[in-house]
């Protein structure tokens, strides 16, 4: 990662940590998790809680669609680490690989649900252009999405718009098939938090 | 507080913490980044790599922008400044928009 004090920076206690992590894993600690280590009350703290509450707090969306709107963002950012990191936690949590797949590489013919479908339209364009109007969001609607379900769908959109250009600003690395499928199932075991 | 809450008033703590908490770069350089607006040169150009072209971000950027003052920890809280910056922009928008699309009230 750039700059340096996000490689070396960190306490004595959080280098333990890595390395146990490191030990039990046998896998790389994620740069994204190192990050919200490297002096977690500027950013770190706040930001797993509402990272958790988006992806994992009360919704009509489950996991699996809430990772796929990472993923979909995060392919719109173009942001290598994050698309690898929520194909793979999407596609476990659906048990669904080739579902996800099929969404990342052409939203419109994919086998997705409407509403789903629908929302992942908006979250592209609102993410690509920085802005949607009245009309998109009637769209959406109209596809049977509420208005509290495009509510938690921005908010999965705006974490990711955020980790996105941090994962691209600080340079993280991108891991390996397995190093991303320990990611995946660690975040659906227990969270952002 | 409703559970529907809860997502936005996570964001605006998140918001409030950068822009307002302590920190190593100043409040007003903090806001600047958040903005995207008034920047000098060359951390002027780092941080609008950030808020629109982040792959385009070099370490040869982190490099002029350290070589013209800024310690790595003001680079940190900077850069993470320019995107929840550019990220609050774009929950605005969004936000304006359904309030648009539901202003009659039906579709609550």
């Amino acid at each position: 990662m750039r700059p340096e004090i996000l490689n070396s920076g960190y306490r004595p206690g959080t280098k333990l940590l890595f390395a146990v992590i490191r030990l039990f894993s046998g896998q790389p600690v994620p740069d994204a998790a190192k990050l919200v280590f490297y002096r977690p009350d500027f950013y770190g703290a706040q930001a797993k809680k509402f990272i958790h509450e988006a992806m994992r707090g009360p919704s009509a969306w489950s996991v699996g669609d809430r990772e796929l709107m990472a993923a979909y963002v995060s392919k719109v950012n173009d942001s290598a680490f994050c698309i690898g990191a929520h194909t793979a936690t999407a596609s476990q949590a659906y048990q669904d690989g080739a579902k996800v797949q099929a969404v990342l590489t052409d939203l419109e013919s994919a086998p997705a649900e409407e509403p789903l479908r629908a929302t992942l339209r908006m979250l592209g364009k609102l993410t690509a252009e920085g802005e949607v109007s009245g009309d998109d969001m009637r769209e959406v609607l109209s596809a049977g999405v509420s208005p509290q379900q495009i509510e938690d769908a921005l908010a999965v959109c705006v974490a990711f718009n955020t980790t996105d250009r941090l994962a691209d600003a600080f340079g993280f690395e991108v891991l390996s098939p397995e190093g991303f499928e320990a990611g995946a199932k660690y975040l659906l075991k227990r969270g952002y938090r | 507080m409703a559970d529907e809450d809860k997502e936005r008033a996570a964001y605006r703590a998140l918001v409030d913490r950068v822009l307002n908490g302590d920190g190593r770069a100043s409040a007003e350089q903090r806001a600047r980044a958040f903005g995207n607006d008034g920047l000098a040169p060359p951390l002027d150009a780092l941080i609008d790599k950030v808020a629109n072209r982040p792959a385009q971000v070099t370490d040869a950027d982190f490099a002029a922008t350290k070589a013209s003052g800024f310690s790595e920890d003001q680079l940190f809280e900077l850069v993470i400044c320019a995107a929840v910056g550019q990220s609050t922009r774009l929950y605005d928008a969004g936000l304006a928009a359904l309030a648009e699309a539901t202003v009659s009230g039906e579709a609550r």
